[in-house]
Parts: C-alpha cells; structure tokens; sequence
C-alpha cells in the first residue's frame, strides 16, 4: 500500500508541472518570434581554430594527418592542401530574472493599455536573448545552479521551464551569482527596487572574476510615472511593505526623485564595473531592449 | 391614508424615518472616506516620506447635505406621497349614477363611459347594488337598484340624445326611495332643473359631480341677410383655440363634401357668428353647417328652406303704365318676394332660360311660349298664374297651363252674376296647404274669374269664398305644379295682395323663403313627417316610420323625446329642427362647495413616489461620483464615461447629429448597382423586404450581367437617392410616412430616372372601385409624390420583354400591375408586333403582389415562402423572378429593348 499523503504530494506537483508546461510553448513561441527579429551571427575569433565555417586552405606540411587534406583542392593543383576552419569558441551566457513578488506587478491589467506583468516581460526577453545565443552556438544557462550553461536547441526547453518555475516569496529579489563561471557573461533582468546593497555586493563580486554583462531595469509606467492621488495605502506585492499617505498626488516628485537616484546609483555602480545599464518599460515593445541587450552583450564581446 | 394640505401619505408611519436623519447626519460626518488599497512595489521609495498637506479628514458638507437629501427624498418616497388625492370610493350602501346624456356630453362621451364603467366596476367590487338614469331620457318610474355587472352589460347601449333633459324635472318621480350615493356625469350646462335635483339628491346621500372644464360649443340656425348667411355660434365660456365652422352640401355630382369653412375665435366672448359670404348656387345646396372637430349634436346646424332663396321669374301681361305703378299687376309680388327671393323679370324664353324655380304669370291670357313653359313644367317647376281682366277675356277653353277650366268673362260686383257686396274668404280646409292660416276679416274679393264647376273642381281648389267659390286652385303637371288665383295680383280685383296673408299663402306654396324662426301660427295646421334625424353625436340618419309632429309643437317646443331634432317635411317643404332651440343660452354649470367635482375641473391625482425615488437614486449617483472624485480614484477617461453615464448622455445617437450620408455607406451604394428597399417599420417586412431583394440580387447574378451588391434599407433622411436605381417600398396599414424633406427627396428621385416599386402585398383584394387598407395607405402616401398617369401594363410594354418575355408579373399573388399610362399617340407601326411607346422608363409600378416574399430566399438559399401549390407555384416563382429581372432590366436599360422596332428598317438600310 503506498502512502497516500506522498500520492497527493505527487500529484499536485504532476498538476503544477503541467500547467506550467501549457504555459510554456507559448513563452517558447514568443520568445522565438522576438529572437527572430535580432540576427546573432557566429561569433568567429577571427583565427584559425575548431569551428564550422570555412577559413582558408593552407599547404599540407608534415605532421598534417591525412584525412585533413582538402583532396577536391589538392587535386586542381600539385601540392596539397587542407581546408582550415575560423575558430569559434562557445561563450557562456548566464541569464538572472528576478523572481521576487514585486516582478509581478502590472499598472494595467486590462483594458485597452493592458500591459503584461513585468515578470513575464523579464521572462520573455531573457528567453528571447537565450534562443538567439542557443542559435549563435553559444551556451546559455541561468545564473543559479539549477541549469548550468550548455549549447544546443534542447537546453531550451529546460531554460524555459527553470525560467518560469523560479519565484520567491520574498517582496525584492538578490542576484545569485555564485554558480557562475569566470569571463562568462552576465545579464540581470529585474525592477532593482530592492535594497540596492544586495546587487551591489553580489555584481562587484562577479565583476572581480572578469565576468561582463547587462543589467535590465524592467519597470512598468506606473512606476515610472506615480499616477496616484487621493488618500491611500500603498503596500509592496507581498504586503511586507506598507505605506499610507493622505494625499498621494502630493507624493509624485519626490517619488520620482528618488527613482532617478536609484537608477543613477545603479549606472554608477554598471560604469565602475564595466557592465551596461537600461531600464525597459513594460508599455514599450520588447523588441527595443532585446535589441539593446544583443548589442549590450556583442559590444562587451568585441 | 394621512393628508396635509394638497398632499397625502399611503404610508405616513415610514416618516418616522425622517428622525433618523440627524443620527445619519452625526455618523456621515464623523467618518473620513475610506482609503484606497494599492500594491505597490515601488511603496520602498516612498517610505519616509512626509505628506505635504492635510486633506480634509472628514466629509465635506456638501456631500453631507447630498446625502441627506438622497435619504430623505427615499424616506419620503416610500411614504408614498400622492398629489391632489382622491377622495376614496365609499363601499357600502346603493349608488346612483345620473348621467345628462344630452347632446353636450357627446363630445367627451367616450370618457363618460369609461368613467361609469369606472364606478359600475368599484361597486361590483364593493357589491353595492347599482342604478342608473340618463335625465335626457328619464325612466317613466324610479329604477331598482340592480347588481353592477348587470348595468355594465347595457353600458355600450347608452348613447347621448340629441337634446337637452327637460327644464322641469319633479325629483320625485325618477329618484329611488332610501339612502344612496350619487355620482352624476354632468355634461357642463346651467340648467333650471339642476338645484332641486342636486338638492334632492343631497338629501338621499353623498352627492359627486363628475364634469369636464372644456366647454361646450353649439351652432345656432342660419340667417339670411343679404348676400350673407350668418351663423350664430355659442359657447359656455370662451374657448382659447380657434374653431372652423364648416358648411356641408351636395356637389353638382351629389356627393356631400365640404363647400366652405370659416375660422373663427371666441377666446374673449362666448357669441360669435360666423358669416359666409356664397354664391346663390352654393348656398342653396349647403344642407349642414359644423363646427369642425366637435361630435355633437349641438355643434351641428341643419338647414331648411328658411336658407334657400328662389328664384322666381315675373312675368306680367303688360308693362305698367307710367306713373301707376301701384296698378302694375306686379307690385305686390314684387315686393312680397324681393327680400327672400332672387327676381327674374325678363321675357318668358329668357326667364326659362335661368332655369328658375317658379315662374309666375300676372293676368296673361294665352301663353305665347306654352310647349317650352309645358316642357319646363313637365321637370317639376312651379307655375302662378293670377287672373285678370285679359285672362277673363281671353279664350281659355283648352288651355293646359290651367287648373282648372275658367268660364268666360269672369264675375264682378253689379255683372252677369250678381254680387251683393264684396266676398270674404273662407277659412282653409284642413287639406289645403294654408290649413291653419288665419284669415282676416277685412280681406275681401270683389271680382273675379270663375271656374268651370265640373265634379273634380273641389279636388282642385285650396282656397275658396265663404260662398264656395273656387278663390285658388291647383293641379299638378307630371312633376310640376300649376297654381291659378282667381284674383289680380293687385289691389284690382280684391284687397287680398294688401293683407299680411297674402306673402304667408306665397311661403306655403314654397315661393317664399319661411322665416327662420317660424311662429306657432306660420306652421299652424300642418302635420310635419320627419326626413332625417340628428342622433346624439350630430350624424344624420333617415327617419324610419317615425309619428308626425304637429306644426305648432315643432314652431314652439324644445327639442326632446317627442321632438327629436332633424329634418321634418310636407308637401315638399323642408323644416329644419336643430339641437340648440333658439333663444338658449349656453352658461357653465357651477356647483356649491358641498359637492365634491371631479374631472378635468378637479386637480388630478398625481403620484409622487416615482419622482421622489428617482430624485434620491440620482442623488446617489451624484454621491458616488463625488466620493470617487475625493478619493481620487475618478480620473482620466474612465471619469469621462462615468459623468458622462451619469448625465445620460453616454448613448449618443450619431445617426441623429449628422443627416448626410456616411462615406462608407455612399461608397457601398456607388460602388455597384443596388437595390433598396423602404424600412416600413416592421422588423419583420424588413426582414422579408431584404431577403427578397438578397434572393433577387442572387438571381440576376447568375443570370444577367446585372452583379447587384447586397441590398440596403434605405434611410430617406440621410441617403444620397441619387445613388440608388430601384426602391422597393411595401405598404402595409401601418406604414410611416415619409417627413417632406423625404417626399422632396423621393421626387428628385423619379425624375431623376429613378423607379419606386409598390407593393400593398395584399393582391389588391378589395377589387374595382374599393380600396384596401394598404391600397388606402398607398393613396395617401403616394399622394404628394409626383407621379404621371397610371394606367394597368399594357401587354405590350417593355417591362413585358425587357430581358424574358413575360405575360404577368405575379409574385405571391397574380394580380394586376400599373406602370405609367402610355402617351395617347402611340401607335402601332405596321408589321410590329407592339406599338413605339413611351420613352423613358415608368417612375412608378404599383401592385400588390408581394413579389418580395416570392424572391425571398434565407441564407441557405432556399426560398422562405411558399407560392402556390406544387411545380405551379414554383413556375409561379420562376416567372416572378423572371419579373424581378425584368424590372431591373427595364430601370437600367430604359426603353432600349423598344428601340428594335428600328432593326428591320436599320436592317434594311444596311442591305442597300
């Protein structure tokens, strides 16, 4: 006789992988339209080295091995050559979303100006950034260790389910770099409405390894542009935080105020360790920060 | 039920609720609006931050006061507040419901009987035993009390008599014994009867009066003065809106219609006479006069001869001799007709000529003209003659154009047969037309022409000598009639043309117009049978066997239940008895305070609860705007909608505001050809009306070049008509009609080249000469359009071969169609097979076929309806939809298929 209890605990969670994997071919479908629009080329060293597109064919010297010679080449001339291919060396690409409480948050729910939840724009852009690095040959994983960088398509799905299950109770959310891997590269989608000591320790951490990246500032209008008055009680999304005010509308410059410092703290912070900073709204379209982030990422390559 | 003043409570206890209020008032105030809950991730950044000012903590007043009203209007609502109550109905006890039921109730009699249907209704409820007495015609006993829903039955059998109740009423002989309730339905005049009847009735029990405020307007008889006929017009107050008066008569084709109208006002007095100024002809035809849109009786004056006028042509046997103009035989008919009859003084074929009504000869002896005066005789007209000394001495033997023979020579005082002394006139026989005439002693006859005494002699005489001898004689002449005095129509031969019956002898003969009051010894003696009668409501109708009345009692009495009003006749002669007697002066009934008035004088019952209610509900959703705008949780486009819902304005109606064409819709008509049909305003017509345009657009797409787009109903206050080509428009009873802007619309349109397909769908049932209900509503809705004459399709108009070659046009039904009649030249050419009709194409093809249900298909494209009966019926359809195709055909092409009358001579011009 099995345990009854144990029975129910693996059904719920059978349930929940389920309903999570129903939402996942659409995550999938979208995060590869929006990666279709961003063409990431084979990151080639520029040297002679393993890889796959063609490089030069040079003279056959001793110590070649005989099944590099190129014989379709070699036979239109006397010497022998060997087909040399451009070096290309897989980077490793970490991709963090915040999975705290306050990523779930949309100022407009519904109506005409639905905006999606800032989470699953977080979401939706690290997928999207991944499938076109997966596409470049790239090995892509997330910055906790529940999925390690690896190439290939296949990884896909694991990155997405690992993607979509990560939340946390916890009303703002810390990077986890330990697991990653020196000179790989880094990208941090998240509101950093948190305590911005958190992501500082944990980015000068990483920095010191040589690790480069990104950091997203996800955020959605509203909390851009305070559009509250009358008497209210504000609280944070898990509800740890709460704050009343008499007259909201009185409250929207300083807010603002001390948004702008945040953001200025948090550029300070990218220009000393060489990293890029951008904030992304949840109103604009996504395709503008997947390009930003591309090109984030292929400058700090080149 | 509890009143104050004008007001009172269904329920008063609920306005205890109003103590509460200031409790309400203390709660409200101490409560600042609630907070607003926001999740809020960025709630990190505001933390510490001061708030630069306090906002009210508490309610503003404003909103305080808002709410308090909203309570209140909703306490007092459900107290149930009612305007101007109704005295509640009493339920125990008999009631008595006396109506006037005169003529003046006819106007609102409707209402009356809706009222007593009312009352009979409360006390079958109550079950009190229930009586009722029309004044007008009082029961000859006091009626029993019955059970109400016996009394209900007899209701619609209560009409209004054309007369008023009697001035004296012994309360006594109609009132049943006892105590009992009263509602009398008084129809608003003052009457003599009416304070000891209400004190009798006073006495009996409660006394409710039930009358109108309107008030009541009647028509008095004619007069002639001059060239003008004057109408005296009553009312019992002055009555602000302007009234018409109408006169009715007979058209030369003998169909009554109306030959004159004059306005009128009486908003300062309550006498007026309207005065129609008419040709002769016109005014001895008008037979009634009425005061437009009154149903009554009253409001009704007949006419009789007292308004026509004569025409007499006077003919004498010589021209006076200068400066004896009192010896001129004609004098004294001159002067007794000229007031109230045209005169006609010419040569006999002249005077005939005129076609006049009397012709009288004074002293002629043989009549020159004698076959055409016979001829004229012979048609109904009226021949006096006088006697004379020519027509003495004239030889008369054979004469025709005498009553009787004469003896040669005649008699006089001292002559052949010797007179003692002057004769005086005999009183008249009860058989003569002067029967009742009262003769003067002073009258007296001194000469005169003898008749031949034969046995038919005192058939013939109307009027003799106290001696016997005949003075008037008659006889009549196929239709007409011969009338000879045996006398000088001037003072010659007897004093009788100076004495006051002479012009009275003249009116009983129809000569003379009768006054138009006559007195009791004008019409003394003379049994009047009545014609027509007056009903109640003021519409004539022929007297049935009905008693004749004796002239005094119709010259002297007010019209009642031994005299109903109408029209009473003898001998030819006509006597008008109106409604409204003369001298009847119309005043408003007052009543005392004691008797409690109901009807339009009483102010009506008006509930308050609705209003109040409603009142409090907007208050309240004035109180939710205000409380989401303080809390600032109103704002944007939401705050837009919601204050515009709010105010009620949020369904704005945008076909309303612009009265052009959307472009879309412009473009959708232009785009392609397409039918349109008139939106008849029932949506299942329209239903059949669109999917029977769909079924034929279907049919000439497969069949004809014609690719029609799917059909519109059209909007005849927006829609460019320029861009349509057919409309079929189905008329039904109920159809609406179009505003003239639509009418000026539908016009540009015909002639624009435009067709409007009619249909009453009906098969035009009701046959020759009749209409339906449809074809009626046609009629009037076709009536402003201009349409050419109709004619029934020829079998050789185009329609017949514009694209099949048809011969009906059915569609349900297989009636007959009309097109444009063709021009009354066409002709046909030799050889061809129809004649070269008219050009263009017929603006209009009315019938009632209901073609669009034969071509209605629904959307699987099968048709709706059934036509017919088996492969007939859908023969039948097939040709319908043969005529559908033809018809667009013949809109689109025109008279093209008529021009190949031209082929074979084009042929043969190609040959040479």
């Amino acid at each position: 006789m099995s345990d009854p209890g144990h029975d129910a605990a693996a059904r719920e969670m059978r349930r929940a992988a389920e309903t999570e994997a129903a939402a996942l071919p659409a995550l999938l479908i979208a995060a590869e339209h929006l990666a279709n629009t961003v063409q990431m080329g084979g990151h080639g060293r520029r040297r002679t080295g393993p890889g796959e597109e063609f490089w030069q064919y040079r003279a056959a010297h001793s110590g070649d091995a005989a099944r590099f010679v190129d014989w379709r080449r070699s036979a239109r001339s006397d010497t022998q050559f060997i087909r040399e291919r451009e070096m290309q060396t897989a980077q490793s690409l970490h991709l963090w979303v915040d999975p705290a409480a306050s990523m779930r948050f949309t100022g407009a729910a519904t109506g005409r100006a639905a905006r999606p939840e800032k989470r699953d724009r977080a979401q939706l852009l690290a997928l999207a950034l991944g499938i076109s690095a997966l596409r470049a040959g790239e090995r892509v994983g997330l910055a906790s260790p529940l999925a390690p960088p690896r190439p290939g398509k296949a990884h896909l799905l694991t990155l997405a389910q690992a993607l979509t299950s990560e939340t946390a109770d916890t009303d703002y959310g810390t990077p986890d770099l330990t697991a990653v891997a020196p000179q790989s590269e880094v990208v941090l989608i998240s509101d950093f409405l948190g305590p911005p000591e958190g992501i500082e320790t944990a980015l000068t951490g990483v920095a010191d390894h040589g690790v480069k990246g990104a950091l997203l500032q996800v955020l959605d209008p509203a909390e851009e542009d305070f559009p509250y008055d009358g008497r209210t009680i504000f609280t944070s999304i898990g509800g740890a935080v709460q704050f009343e005010t008499r007259e909201a509308a009185g409250l929207r410059a300083r807010y603002r105020d001390r948004l702008a410092e945040r953001r200025d703290r948090l550029e300070t912070l990218a220009l000393r360790t060489g990293w890029a900073f951008s904030t992304h709204h949840t109103g604009a379209p996504a395709q503008a920060a997947l390009l930003w982030l591309h090109g984030a990422l292929g400058g700090a390559r080149r | 039920m509890m009143t104050l003043g004008p007001l009172g409570f269904t329920a008063p206890w609920i306005l205890l609720g109003l103590a509460a209020l200031p409790a309400l008032w203390w709660l409200l105030r101490a409560v600042p609006p609630a907070p607003i809950r926001r999740r809020f991730p960025g709630v990190v950044l505001l933390l510490g931050l001061p708030d630069a000012d306090t906002q009210a903590e508490r309610t503003p007043w404003w909103l305080l006061a808002l709410r308090m009203l909203a309570m209140a209007a909703a306490i007092i609502g459900f107290a149930g507040p009612v305007l101007n109550p109704d005295p509640q109905p009493v339920t125990k006890g008999p009631l008595l419901i006396v109506v006037d039921g005169s003529w003046a109730s006819a106007r609102d009699w409707p209402r009356r009987v809706e009222r007593i249907s009312r009352a009979l209704d409360e006390a079958a409820t109550a079950g009190r035993p229930v009586a009722l007495i029309n004044l007008s015609d009082p029961p000859p006993s006091p009626p029993p009390f019955t059970e109400a829903s016996t009394l209900k039955r007899g209701l619609p059998g209560l009409q209004p008599q054309p007369w008023e109740p009697a001035m004296e009423l012994d309360p006594a002989q109609v009132l049943p014994t006892g105590r009992f309730d009263t509602l009398w339905l008084s129809d608003g005049l003052v009457r003599q009867m009416r304070a000891p009847l209400r004190q009798a009735l006073s006495a009996h029990g409660r006394l409710a009066v039930w009358q109108p405020a309107t008030p009541v307007l009647a028509l008095g008889a004619a007069t002639v003065e001059g060239r003008l006929l004057h109408l005296p017009v009553q009312a019992s107050a002055p009555v602000a809106r302007a009234l018409d008066v109408v006169a009715f008569g007979t058209d030369p084709a003998g169909v009554e219609r109306e030959l004159a109208r004059v306005p009128l006002t009486l908003e300062n007095t309550t006498e007026a006479r309207a005065e129609f100024d008419l040709p002769p002809e016109l005014r001895n035809r008008i037979s009634r006069f009425e005061i437009s849109g009154q149903r009554s009786a009253g409001a009704v004056s007949l006419t009789d001869d007292a308004q026509k006028r004569r025409k007499v042509a006077l003919i004498a046997g010589s021209t006076a001799r200068e400066g004896l103009e009192l010896l001129a035989p004609t004098h004294y008919l001159r002067e007794a007709l000229a007031p109230s009859a045209d005169l006609i003084e010419a040569t006999l074929l002249d005077a005939l000529a005129t076609k006049p009504d009397v012709v009288i000869l004074a002293d002629i002896g043989a009549v020159a003209e004698a076959d055409r005066l016979a001829e004229w005789l012979e048609e109904g007209g009226l021949l006096i003659r006088f006697a004379g000394p020519r027509l003495a001495a004239a030889e008369t033997g054979n004469d025709p154009l005498l009553p009787v023979m004469l003896r040669q020579g005649g008699r006089a005082i001292g002559g052949t047969m010797s007179w003692g002394e002057p004769r005086r006139i005999a009183p008249f026989d009860a058989t003569s037309p002067f029967a009742g005439l009262v003769v003067p002693d002073e009258v007296t006859v001194r000469e005169q022409v003898m008749a031949e005494p034969g046995p038919d002699l005192p058939d013939h005489t109307i009027a003799a000598l106290a001696d016997g001898t005949p003075l008037v004689t008659r006889t009549a002449f196929v239709q007409g009639e011969i009338v000879l005095f045996h006398v000088t129509a001037n003072a010659e031969w007897s004093n009788l043309p100076l004495s006051g019956l002479f012009p009275q002898m003249l009116e009983r003969l129809s000569v003379l117009a009768r006054p138009v009051a006559p007195s009791a010894e004008d019409l003394a003696g003379q049994v009047f049978t009545p014609l027509k009668r007056l009903d109640g409501f003021g519409a004539l109708f022929t007297a049935e066997a009905a008693a004749g009345v004796a002239g005094e009692a119709l010259a002297e009495g007010p019209p009642g239940p031994a005299l109903p009003p109408g029209l009473y006749g003898v001998e030819g002669r006509v006597l008008a008895l109106n409604a409204l007697p003369a001298g009847r002066q119309l005043a408003p009934a007052s009543w005392p305070e004691t008797v409690t008035v109901e009807g339009d004088l009483a102010p009506r019952q008006t509930r308050l609860q609705g209003p109040l209610l409603t009142a409090a509900l907007a208050a309240l959703l004035l109180d939710i705007l205000a409380t989401l705008t303080l809390s600032g949780r109103l704002r944007g486009a939401r705050a837009m909608v919601l204050i515009g819902l709010a105010l009620g304005l949020a369904p704005l109606d945008t076909r309303a505001q612009d009265a052009t064409m959307s472009d879309a819709r412009a473009i959708a008509a232009a785009d392609n050809v397409v039918l349109a049909y008139m939106p008849s305003g029932d949506a299942q017509m329209d239903a059949v009306s669109e999917a029977g345009l769909r079924g034929l657009s279907t049919i000439l797409t497969r069949r004809t070049t014609v690719e029609p787009a799917p059909p519109m109903a059209l909007d005849l206050e927006t829609d460019d008509l320029a861009l349509f080509t057919l409309i079929y428009w189905p008329i039904s009873a109920a159809s609406p009609s179009p505003s003239p802007m639509g009418y000026a619309k539908l016009n540009r349109f015909l002639r624009g080249g435009g067709m409007i397909l009619f249909d009453t769908r009906d098969a035009d049932l009701s046959g020759f000469g009749t209409a339906t209900e449809a074809g009626q509503r046609l009629q009037i809705l076709a009536a402003p359009l201009d349409i050419p004459p109709l004619a029934p399709l020829p079998a050789d108009h185009v329609l017949t071969r514009a694209f099949y070659l048809l011969q009906t046009m059915p569609g349900r039904y297989d009636g007959p169609i009309w097109v444009e009649a063709a021009p009354l030249d066409a002709e046909q050419v030799a050889g061809m097979p129809f004649r070269n009709l008219n050009d263009g194409v017929t603006p209009v093809v009315i019938g009632g076929n209901d073609w669009a249900a034969a071509w209605a298909v629904d959307d699987t494209g099968q048709p709706m309806f059934p036509v017919g009966r088996g492969s007939a019926g859908e023969r039948q359809r097939e040709i319908s939809w043969r005529f559908g195709v033809n018809l667009v055909m013949h809109v689109l092409t025109g008279n093209y298929k008529s021009d190949q009358v031209h082929v074979p001579a084009l042929l043969e011009r190609l040959g040479q």
